[in-house]
């Protein structure tokens, strides 16, 4: 299927070329843009079914304004009555039998694209990752690295990447719209699909199914980067110990009320204290100043941790942090926010990534 | 009742005569005004969605009352706005159209109005008790598991109660039709508007049962502390998630498919020609209703069911394009060589096609579920079941209403307001919706409280918001209009629009008995063969005799209010076990009726001959 499917993309991308520069959505976050495999084949059909479904709204248009210029009644004509007709067998089998062709014509290759991507056998050549999805935040397992963490999910350019979707608590959905097409987090059953991007960059992730009250805020990132960066970051993370840290008073403080404060109860902080398949109650803070984002959506900045640490309510509503730790001074919440800020195991982040 | 042979009357009698009454018209009054209000409601709803979305990052509502407003704005638009104007519709021209001289049950079809009106109050309630549902109008189980307070308490009772008044007027509908047509009215002599109300009963009939069920299973999960979709415990959520579209999906077509019969006769009326491929139309409608009951499953194609189903429903999908492009162009043909009149009511079903036929294709498009995974859940889904929902069935309704509203009230809508409403609720519909596709693939979810900054969807969201409320204005401009025609608005003759159904061929509004003497059916368009070969009135096909009617009663009203209630107690046991009072009073009070009802001999009464008479020598003159 891909040879004239190509070609027609081809033909279709040029034409609309203008289009898509000027107002196609943003990048990495869109769809029209796709930039991994799946969304790519997902756009080669989206684009097959909407030429054939033009094509037959132009037809019904034609004669649907032929109708109106032709047989409308203006003012002043006379009444009449026009023949009764009963129908047109050979009209008739024509807008049956075109329409049952149009239909094979879109559903053989979406049948064989269905297979194609269902197709899970060399999962085991490749990178799996159990992704977990948790009202409003998502937990990644490198399932052979050993190492996890949780919202900027870490992915080397140009290899298939499986990702094991399952769900905590309600249902979610997994969705990075310029590398792939979603799949739904379930309670009940692990969910297996692969992403594979075509560049580097970070790529933007929703949820996209209906989960609570913050559904619209538990975004995530998909970081893309260099085979070699990849190995790197993962060096980095397995050889992390918050224990070896060089901290200075404050941040010393800010880790000691970590503890205390019982953050470190929902929190895990390195990866040295990993074990395959739990997830945290909270997100793992492993790389938390590597962060692309704070919660999910806000600027990662110290202003903003601060007032996340003292009412995460206010940010996030229907959380599950809330209330879930004793009430924090002004400088408590500065103390950890600082430690939390200290928590930098690689040179690769997402940072390095964005535009 | 006789009550309706008196001239001037008081409000009370007036109010009493609609509580107990079974007279199918008057039932159909009180659809459209109980549905109009919730319409209305929906609609408020509507636009605070839409100033919620108008920029970014907004904080006109909380997120837990927006998730409020979405599941309210999609239960009431469907359950209590949609489908019981469809069924006012239905009750107002069905058994004219057969030439019936009421429903097959009228006691029945009062008790229906009240579940409904009674379910959808409940409901509404909530608002005021705590809080509203809020896990989405398909309330999927395990979200509307964990939903704190009564929201989905309310969900779940008060669409039982709606939805068995529902499954009752289905019923209902298919005994009229199957056996109270007029001497001569074959099945393929029936108007198309006819057929569909068949159809569609027999959807409602199939298509109530699993949504029943699923409600009394997460009833049961929330307030008994069973387990059917509780995983920890050994459920699945995925059986709600089938239960759901296995009605959900019939119920989109109880939506348009009664919208699909109520056009082709409007097209056939106002192009003063008959049905092109009559045939065709009613084995295509048949056919689109079957295969509505076998692609469920593409509500949830990222559910993970596997390769081999996703297939088959994306190509049982795509096959339904293949019905519905028959009936596209046989109406297009209808009009081809006919004499197009262009009134407000055919305004509307204009508007319908260019509208439905691109619901039709970003429906086709959903079809293909590789290219479903980048559109499923997003609001390229909202543009296109609001093409498929507004473009088809509010756009029937506003065609029906002004259709029937001679016929209903006695008064001609205004056309200089009912034109300019048609327009600016097309423009502000088509500006709402469309650029939604595109936002959908830009990356927007729906249900999304707030979009963040910076997306590229700020522009899209402003001209939506605003496209809403052009329709909002188009809504007010129709209600002026009902209420101008009531106070100013031209008397109705028999037959407006030179229409060709039986309805067309007594009077607006008919007498209480629709016909002194049941018609004579001599072919399809019956009252249009008259016009041609006969002197344009339709013979009787019965001789003039004492016409046996039903009395009006108020145990439908009572036995509403019981469920009602008992719904209150369901919903409030598990807080205290004083509720088991209201839960088993109401019960009681409501079967109670029934037994009064059932022991209870009323033989009704009958209109003698003489009186029929002295109507018939009325309207010679």
């Amino acid at each position: 299927m891909k040879g004239w499917m190509g070609k027609l993309r081809t033909l279709v991308l040029l034409g609309s070329l203008a289009f898509i520069l000027s107002g196609c959505g943003r990048d990495n976050l869109t769809a029209l843009v796709p930039k991994g495999y799946g969304a790519d084949v997902s756009m080669q059909l989206i684009i097959l079914t909407t030429v054939v479904m033009t094509f037959v709204f132009l037809v019904v248009m034609v004669i649907y304004v032929i109708v109106l210029m032709r047989y409308r009644k203006k003012k002043g004509d006379p009444v009449i009555n026009p023949e009764q007709v009963e129908g047109n067998k050979t009209l008739e089998a024509v807008w049956t039998i075109i329409p049952i062709i149009l239909v094979v014509i879109m559903a053989v290759p979406t049948v064989f694209a269905t297979f194609h991507l269902a197709d899970d056998s060399d999962s085991e050549d490749h990178i799996n990752i159990d992704v977990t999805g948790n009202q409003y935040w998502w937990h990644y397992d490198y399932r052979n690295e050993e190492i996890a963490t949780s919202q900027d999910l870490y992915i080397p350019v140009n290899t298939k990447v499986y990702v094991h979707l399952i769900t905590n608590d309600v249902l979610h959905s997994f969705w990075v719209p310029s590398l792939s097409g979603k799949l739904d987090v379930n309670p009940e059953n692990v969910n297996t699909m692969y992403i594979e991007a075509y560049e580097e960059g970070v790529y933007f992730g929703k949820c996209a199914e209906l989960c609570g009250p913050s559904h619209s805020l538990m975004d995530f990132k998909v970081v893309v980067v260099s085979e070699e960066e990849y190995d790197q970051w993962v060096q980095d993370m397995q050889n992390f110990d918050t224990e070896t840290l060089d901290l200075d008073p404050v941040a010393q403080e800010g880790r000691e009320l970590f503890e205390e404060k019982s953050c470190v109860q929902c929190h895990a902080t390195d990866t040295q204290n990993y074990s395959a398949g739990s997830v945290p109650i909270g997100p793992d803070l492993t790389q938390f100043a590597d962060r692309s984002r704070l919660a999910g959506y806000l600027d990662p900045t110290k202003e903003n941790l601060v007032k996340w640490i003292q009412d995460p309510e206010s940010l996030k509503p229907g959380n599950l942090m809330t209330g879930a730790y004793p009430e924090l001074s002004d400088d408590e919440a500065d103390k950890i926010a600082e430690y939390l800020l200290q928590l930098k195991p690689s040179e690769i982040t997402a940072e390095s990534k964005e535009d | 009742m006789s009550i309706a042979a008196t001239g001037k009357r008081s409000f009370g009698s007036f109010l009493w005569d609609y509580l107990t009454t079974v007279d199918h018209k008057k039932i159909a009054h009180l659809y459209l005004a109980g549905g109009g209000f919730f319409f209305i409601l929906g609609g408020l709803e509507a636009l605070v969605i839409r100033i919620q979305l108008i920029r970014p990052e907004n904080d006109f509502i909380s997120a837990g009352f927006y998730n409020e407003m979405i599941t309210m704005h999609g239960t009431t638009m469907i359950f209590l706005a949609g489908m019981p104007i469809l069924i006012g519709l239905m009750n107002a021209a069905m058994p004219l159209q057969i030439g019936a001289r009421d429903v097959a049950f009228p006691f029945l079809n009062a008790l229906s109005f009240w579940l409904f009106l009674f379910g959808g109050l409940l409901l509404n309630l909530s608002f005021l008790f705590g809080g509203a549902p809020d896990a989405g109008w398909t309330s999927y189980a395990s979200l509307a598991m964990q939903s704190p307070g009564h929201g989905v308490d309310f969900y779940i009772l008060g669409l039982q109660i709606a939805g068995a008044g529902t499954l009752m007027g289905g019923i209902n509908f298919i005994a009229t039709i199957v056996t109270m047509r007029a001497p001569g009215m074959t099945y393929m002599r029936m108007p198309l508007f006819t057929w569909a109300t068949f159809i569609t009963s027999v959807l409602i009939l199939f298509a109530f049962p699993p949504l029943t069920i699923n409600l009394f299973l997460l009833m049961f999960d929330r307030m008994f502390e069973t387990a059917f979709f509780n995983v920890a415990l050994g459920g699945n959520t995925i059986i709600y998630q089938h239960l759901f579209w296995i009605f959900g999906h019939p119920e989109v077509y109880i939506l348009i498919l009664p919208l699909f019969g109520l056009f082709s006769d409007i097209f056939s009326t106002f192009s003063r020609k008959r049905l092109f491929g009559y045939t065709a139309m009613v084995f295509a409608t048949m056919l689109i209703a079957f295969l509505g009951f076998m692609v469920w499953a593409h509500h949830m194609f990222t559910v993970g069911l596997g390769p081999v189903a996703n297939s088959i429903f994306a190509v049982g999908t795509m096959a339904i394009a293949v019905p519905t492009g028959i009936k596209i162009f046989n109406w297009l043909l209808t009009m081809w060589g006919g004499q197009v009149t262009v009134n407000s009511a055919m305004l509307w079903a204009l508007g319908f096609i260019p509208s439905f036929t691109i619901g039709g294709m970003t429906g086709v498009m959903l079809g293909s579920n590789v290219a479903d995974y980048q559109y499923h859940d997003t609001y390229f889904v909202v543009a296109h079941f609001h093409y498929v929902i507004v473009g088809g069935t509010i756009f029937g309704i506003f065609a029906g209403l002004h259709y029937w509203w001679p016929k209903m009230f006695g008064r001609i809508l205004h056309e200089g307001m009912g034109k300019f409403s048609f327009w600016v609720f097309f423009a502000g519909f088509h500006l709402t919706f469309f650029i939604q596709h595109f936002l959908g693939l830009m990356g927007m979810p729906r249900r999304y409280w707030v979009f963040l900054h910076d997306q590229g969807l700020e522009l899209g969201n402003l001209i939506s918001t605003i496209g809403a409320f052009l329709m909002g204005i188009a809504s007010i401009v129709f209600i002026y209009n009902i209420v101008y025609s009531a106070i100013k608005g031209e008397k109705a003759e028999a037959d407006p629009w030179d229409g060709r159904t039986l309805e067309w061929s007594i009077s607006s509004p008919p007498p209480y008995y629709n016909f002194e003497q049941l018609p004579l059916v001599r072919g399809l368009d019956p009252l249009w063969i008259e016009k041609m070969e006969g002197d344009g009135k339709i013979p009787p096909g019965e001789p003039l005799d004492d016409v046996h009617m039903p009395n009006g009663s108020f145990i439908p009203f009572l036995m509403g209010l019981g469920f009602f209630i008992a719904g209150f107690g369901f919903i409030y046991q598990v807080d205290h076990s004083l509720w088991y009072l209201a839960l088993y009073g109401g019960l009681a009070f409501s079967i109670g009726c029934m037994v009064v009802r059932s022991l209870q001999d009323d033989f009704g009464y009958y209109i003698p001959k003489e009186e029929l008479k002295k109507a018939l020598e009325g309207e010679a003159k």
